[in-house]
């Protein structure tokens, strides 16, 4: 018991430290140096209306190529761990229900329909791949809890995610060879601000990040579904 | 008193004190899955704290449409390179719960306990 | 006083309230899920700092896929405590 007290008193003391984060900030009233050449130069280096777009699949296009690979490494790893070789029994577990797999067939095209938008339109509106990828795998969570028995094909998830994956940093090499560096969108025209096709190259990274994110999310989910049948 | 009541204010100290909360949670508990709960907790405290410091009185989303224009837009945008950080983070923090969840339940299935003070072999 | 900041005040509040609630919780499922309401309110409270793209990221990640993850695996440790 008397550690719990020692926690506490530790947490006031880190909470009183803190609290000076509040009483003795300045208020800021400017952009620093960086973000104000970002929000300047944006609109004709880049050509995305979506400011943080811009900075994550361009400026800092290296940083998501490393984020991308730890959710692969990540998803990896819950497949190590939760693989239990292959007894699987029958548990037959509870059909669902006639609404929901009725309203399944419904929703799920409707549902990998919006998540396409988010990440299509990422470069325009709030939104993009890793958002539009958590939409995808929300469908393919609706097919798994209307189908618990079903049998998902792994051959195409994966290679979904291995194509893209690989499109990814292929698009990335070609900005070394034309000389504009590592994911650099101008590989394609910038277009005009505001249009579907424009940003150069960024709704395609977007959508390959958005579909790579979707297949590794999927994969997750299915996974941990699998185990479930397992005794 | 005042002074202090902005949005910033207001955001920086609700993520500090999620922050605090999940920390209390993750040292005291001994119940793996309420540790990892702790954490999200924690993550998300963590999350706003770097979104309210990045905010600035007055100024809207860095996206450009017909109200912002094209001009001057390092006066009317907030900051989005901590919005772009924590984009990854909260990405990140889902890979990173969802192995901590497998490997706790890996735990579970070897010895059918949660308790995090049962598990001596790595212990000093 | 501005609306915005009575409106943060009060998400502020139920954060805390249901981030302590979720440390109290007898189950762990109720922590799970008082989790999730932390993340979902926090969505909301990114939308007032200006950030809709992370505010998008938290409610569909942080909020949902999270709490659905965390139920996978409660559902495999079936106990009385869980």
């Amino acid at each position: 018991m008397y550690k719990n007290i020692l926690i506490l008193a530790l947490l006031v003391g880190l909470g009183i430290l803190l609290s000076t984060a509040i009483t003795d900030r300045e208020e800021n009233t400017s952009l620093p140096e960086l973000p104000a050449y970002y929000a300047d130069n944006t609109a004709k280096e880049v050509g995305a209306a979506n400011m943080v777009t811009a900075v994550i699949v361009t400026y800092r296009g290296f940083d998501t190529l490393g984020e991308v690979t730890i959710l692969f490494v990540s998803a990896a790893l819950i497949a190590m761990f939760l693989k239990t070789g292959n007894r699987r029994k029958n548990r037959n577990p509870r059909p669902s229900s006639v609404i929901l797999s009725t309203a399944q067939k419904l929703l799920f095209p409707l549902i990998i329909l919006f998540g396409a938008y988010v990440f299509a339109n990422g470069h325009l509106t709030p939104g993009g791949g890793f958002q539009g990828g958590a939409i995808i795998a929300t469908a393919f969570l609706l097919w798994l809890m209307a189908n618990p028995e079903g049998e998902m094909r792994h051959g195409i998830l994966s290679s979904l995610e291995a194509f893209s994956g690989t499109f990814y940093v292929i698009i990335g090499v070609v900005g070394v060879i034309l000389g504009v560096g590592f994911l650099n969108n101008s590989i394609l025209p910038l277009g005009e601000l505001g249009r579907l096709f424009s940003a150069g190259a960024i709704p395609v990274i977007y959508s390959l990040i958005g579909l790579k994110v979707g297949a590794e999310l999927s994969n997750i989910l299915h996974h941990l579904n699998e185990v479930q049948n397992e005794e | 008193m005042e002074q202090y009541l902005t949005l910033q204010n207001i955001g920086i100290a609700t993520g500090f004190a999620l922050i605090l909360i999940g920390l209390y949670g993750g040292l005291t508990n001994k119940n793996i899955l309420r540790i990892i709960v702790s954490f999200t907790i924690f993550n998300s405290g963590l999350n706003i704290v770097i979104v309210a410091l990045a905010y600035l009185k007055g100024r809207v989303a860095p996206i450009i449409d017909d109200t912002t224009g094209l001009d001057n837009l390092s006066q009317k945008f907030v900051d989005p390179v901590p919005q772009a950080l924590v984009l990854t983070a909260i990405v990140i923090g889902l890979g990173v719960t969802g192995v901590m969840l497998a490997y706790a339940l890996k735990m579970y299935q070897n010895k059918q306990t949660l308790n995090i003070n049962d598990f001596k072999e790595t212990k000093w | 006083m501005d609306v915005n900041i009575i409106l943060a005040l009060f998400l502020a509040v139920i954060m805390i309230v249901v981030a302590v609630a979720a440390l109290m919780a007898k189950r762990v499922r109720t922590a799970v899920l008082a989790a999730g309401l932390v993340s979902l309110v926090a969505s909301i409270m990114f939308l007032l700092l200006a950030a809709p793209d992370v505010a998008m990221t938290e409610a569909a990640i942080g909020s949902g896929l999270t709490t659905i993850i965390f139920f996978y695996v409660l559902n495999k440790i079936r106990r009385s405590d869980v």
